[in-house]
C-alpha cells in the first residue's frame, strides 16, 4: 500500500440483538445478555467507534417492526455510521431499514439463495449501502460458505462466494471465521490473506477478537480494512480508545475522536 | 438546524424553496436521467438559489463522469473517475481527513484536518473551485463552491463537520 493512503483502519464494535436486547454466544450458540443495544451504541460513539454493525437473531414474526423501531431510535442516537443486518430477505425490507436511518443493510442467507439480490440493491440504493455478510468454516485446506446463523452447510467455496458478491455489486464485506467467532483465540489471517487478495472491496474482519494484539495483526498481516469485535467490548474487556492507541504505535492509522469536532 | 424543509421533484415545487437541497447516492447515468425526464437538469443548471449538493449531488455539478460514460450539470469544469483498485480498495470507504484550500462561508469553523466518513467509487478533480480536498489514491475534491452551488462529498448525516457545514448552509441561503 502506498503513503499516499491516509484512510484510516476502522474499529466496529458489533451487537447482536434479541428480542431488543444485546446477546452474545460463542461459536454462534450459548447467548448471554448484553445490555440495551441503544446505550451500548451511545457508549462506543462516545468511546470512538468508527461504525456499529446490529445483528438482529430474533426468529419471530413481529420482529421487523421492532427492528424498524429499534433502528429509528438508534439513528436519533449517534452519528457515526451503522449497518443493520440479520433475515433481510427483499429490497423493501432493504429500504424500509435505510429509511429508518441505518446507512447499510448486510444480507446474508438471502443472497446465497437469491444472489440476484445483491444486484437489484446495488442498483436501487448503490452498492456502498450493501454490505455481503459471508460466514465461513475452514474444511480441509479450503472455506466453505455456511447460512442461517452458522447452522446450514451450503457446499459454496467462501473465497469464490466474494469474489461473486463483489461483482454483483457488493460495496463490502463482512467476512466472519465460524471457527474463531466467540473464542478469543485471534482472527483467522490465512483467510483474510487470501480474500484480500482476491477482493478490491473493503473487508471487515471479524471472529477471534480477544486482544488489541489480535486486531492489530488482523490489519497488519491479513490486510483487514476494519477490525470487528462484540464481547472484549460489550464486557468492558477493552477500551476502544485504548486500542486505538496501540494500533498507532504499531504504525496503523485511525480515527482519534479528540481531532473531530463535537 | 432550524430550516423548515420539504422534498420534491417538481420544478415549480422548488421554485417556492429558499435553498435547495440535492442529495444523492447511486448511478451517475441513471442519476442524470432522471432530472432530464423531469427537466430539472435545465432548471438546476439556470436556478440563483443556493444549491447544496451531498455526496452524487455534488459530483453531478461538474461535466463528465466514467460511471456509464455520461454528461453531468457541467457547472464545474472537470469529468469525475474511478478510483484505481489496482492502488487501493475501492470504494473509498471509511474516515478520512479533510484539507482546507480556501475559506467559504460553509466551512469556516470546520477546521483543517477534520475526520469526516466517506462512501463513495468515483471522484470529483480538484480545481479552482475546490473549498477542501481529500487524499486517497490521489487528491480529490471533499468541498466545492460555485456562485450559488456549494457540495460536499462526504454523505448526509455522517460527520459533525457535516452538521456544521449544512447548518451554516441553511443560514447562508437566506441571505
Amino acid at each position: 500500500m502506498s503513503s499516499e493512503i491516509m484512510l484510516t483502519k476502522r474499529i466496529i464494535p458489533c451487537l447482536d440483538i434479541k428480542n431488543g436486547r444485546t446477546v452474545k454466544g460463542v461459536n454462534f450458540i450459548g447467548l448471554r445478555d448484553a445490555g440495551d443495544p441503544i446505550e451500548l451504541a451511545r457508549r462506543y460513539t462516545n468511546e470512538g467507534a468508527d461504525e456499529l454493525v446490529f445483528l438482529d437473531i430474533t426468529a419471530t414474526k413481529e420482529k421487523r417492526k421492532t427492528l424498524v423501531n429499534l433502528v429509528r431510535d438508534i439513528a436519533k442516537e449517534i452519528n457515526i455510521p451503522f449497518t443493520v443486518g440479520g433475515g433481510i430477505r427483499t429490497v423493501d425490507e432493504i429500504e424500509e431499514i435505510l429509511k429508518a436511518g441505518a446507512d447499510k443493510v448486510s444480507l446474508n442467507s438471502s443472497i446465497v439463495k437469491n444472489p440476484g439480490l445483491l444486484t437489484e440493491a446495488s442498483s436501487a440504493f448503490g452498492s456502498q449501502a450493501i454490505v455481503a455478510a459471508v460466514d465461513a468454516k475452514r474444511v480441509g485446506k479450503s472455506w466453505e460458505v455456511f447460512v442461517k446463523g452458522g447452522s446450514e452447510a451450503t457446499g459454496i467455496d467462501a473465497i469464490e462466494w466474494m469474489k461473486k458478491v463483489e461483482l454483483l455489486g457488493a460495496g463490502e464485506i463482512l467476512l466472519t471465521s465460524m471457527d474463531r467467532d466467540g473464542t478469543k483465540s485471534g482472527f483467522d489471517i490465512d483467510l483474510l490473506k487470501l480474500v484480500n487478495q482476491t477482493v478490491t472491496i473493503p473487508v471487515i474482519a471479524s471472529g477471534g477478537a480477544g486482544t488489541v494484539q489480535h486486531c492489530c495483526e488482523a490489519v497488519l498481516n491479513g490486510n483487514a480494512d476494519a477490525v470487528l469485535a462484540a464481547s472484549i467490548f460489550h464486557f468492558r474487556e477493552i477500551e476502544i480508545s485504548e486500542m486505538k492507541k496501540e494500533m498507532a504505535l504499531q504504525g496503523i492509522s485511525v480515527r482519534t475522536i479528540n481531532e473531530s469536532i463535537n | 438546524m432550524g430550516a423548515t424543509y420539504f422534498i420534491s421533484d417538481d420544478a415549480d415545487e422548488l421554485e417556492k424553496a429558499t435553498a435547495i437541497i440535492f442529495p444523492g447516492v447511486g448511478h451517475a447515468a441513471a442519476a442524470m436521467d432522471d432530472l432530464r425526464a423531469k427537466d430539472l437538469d435545465v432548471w438546476l443548471k439556470s436556478t440563483k438559489k443556493s444549491v447544496l449538493g451531498i455526496c452524487l449531488g455534488m459530483q453531478l455539478f461538474f461535466e463528465t463522469s466514467e460511471e456509464g460514460d455520461c454528461k453531468t450539470l457541467g457547472i464545474i469544469p472537470g469529468r469525475l473517475k474511478k478510483f484505481d483498485s489496482t492502488q487501493a480498495k475501492v470504494p473509498h470507504m471509511g474516515w478520512n481527513q479533510f484539507d482546507t484550500k480556501k475559506e467559504h462561508p460553509l466551512i469556516n469553523g470546520v477546521g483543517n484536518k477534520q475526520f469526516l466518513y466517506y462512501v463513495h467509487g468515483y471522484y470529483a478533480p480538484t480545481n479552482e473551485y475546490t473549498l477542501a480536498s481529500c487524499l486517497y489514491i490521489k487528491d480529490f475534491a471533499a468541498v466545492v463552491a460555485k456562485d450559488n452551488f456549494m457540495g460536499v462529498q462526504f454523505p448526509r448525516k455522517i460527520g459533525s463537520g457535516w452538521i456544521t457545514a449544512t447548518a451554516k448552509f441553511s443560514g447562508y441561503g437566506e441571505k
